[in-house]
């Protein structure tokens, strides 16, 4: 059951991988990083992984699952090796961008409160809010943006993000509020504010 | 009673785990002297909100995303090397 039929053997493994999964696996990591060129290295990686660990699959896992399997490696792997290159960016306890927007005063007000949104949900509809969306999204350092895509866009919960991210729960958590901050910054000043006058 | 600062981060963490009781009627209280708080509140439901949206959209145009000519070229290139 585990021996293609012979017509199979003569086309190169590889290739014929790259032809039935390759823009699946590239979706795959598309998705989660959002970056073209990388998400291209990655599907090569991993072809070339499976190539080297051949004998392992045997069978056992549909094909596609077990190139997922490998991808996804590949793709934690390179999370990894990038968080801790950025782990600065994630230290929890002081936190200046936090304290920043609020006074020294004894109930430590707003510096700049929040303003009144017009019609949140009607933003949702509209195809040039989604535009903003992306660019905030965008403009976000990358360790916060793929903290936020992995929990709030993914739906991956605390604790598997840190697993994909390699840190810990509150470094998520830090993350997350800082991408929640400059979000919410971002789409006041890009689009709720905007039509406002001044 | 909460400060602004206090409110504030206690409506991020609740974003991410389940408040106490004698911290969520803390931030009741507060929100009730406190518009701009409150606001903040609502803004980050909001946002929650739409980063679900904005998944089903992404995932509607996950379809059209594929590996470019050019792309599958380089990679078959390299596997022949390989």
């Amino acid at each position: 059951m585990t021996n293609p039929p012979p017509s199979e053997i003569r086309l190169s493994l590889p290739e014929v991988w790259l032809e039935q999964h390759g823009d699946a696996l590239y979706r795959y990591a598309y998705f989660r990083i959002n970056d073209a060129a990388l998400a291209e290295d990655l599907v090569q990686d991993t072809l070339l992984a499976a190539l080297q660990a051949q004998e392992s699959f045997a069978g056992r896992a549909k094909e596609r699952t077990w190139l997922i399997g490998i991808l996804k490696h590949k793709l934690i792997d390179h999370l990894r090796k990038h968080s801790r290159e950025q782990l600065m960016d994630t230290t929890p306890g002081s936190d200046q961008d936090f304290d920043a927007l609020f006074k020294d005063d004894n109930w430590s007000h707003w510096r700049t409160p929040p303003s009144v949104w017009d019609n949140p949900s009607g933003a949702l509809e509209q195809q040039q809010f989604w535009a903003v969306f992306s660019d905030c999204l965008g403009a976000l350092p990358s360790r916060q943006a793929e903290a936020f895509t992995l929990c709030e866009i993914e739906g991956l919960d605390g604790n598997e993000a840190c697993k994909v991210l390699g840190v810990t729960t509150s470094n998520v958590w830090v993350l997350l509020h800082r991408a929640r901050l400059r979000l919410r910054e971002c789409l006041e000043n890009h689009w709720f504010d905007q039509g406002k006058g001044g | 009673m909460y400060t602004c600062k206090e409110a504030t981060h206690l409506v991020l963490e609740k974003l991410e785990r389940r408040l106490s009781w004698r911290e969520r009627l803390g931030v009741r209280i507060h929100f009730m002297i406190c518009d701009a708080c409150a606001r903040f509140e609502q803004q980050m439901q909001f946002l929650r909100k739409a980063a679900r949206r904005y998944a089903e959209r992404h995932q509607a145009e996950e379809q059209d995303t594929a590996l470019t000519p050019g792309a599958k070229k380089r990679i078959r290139d390299k596997l022949r090397d390989a």
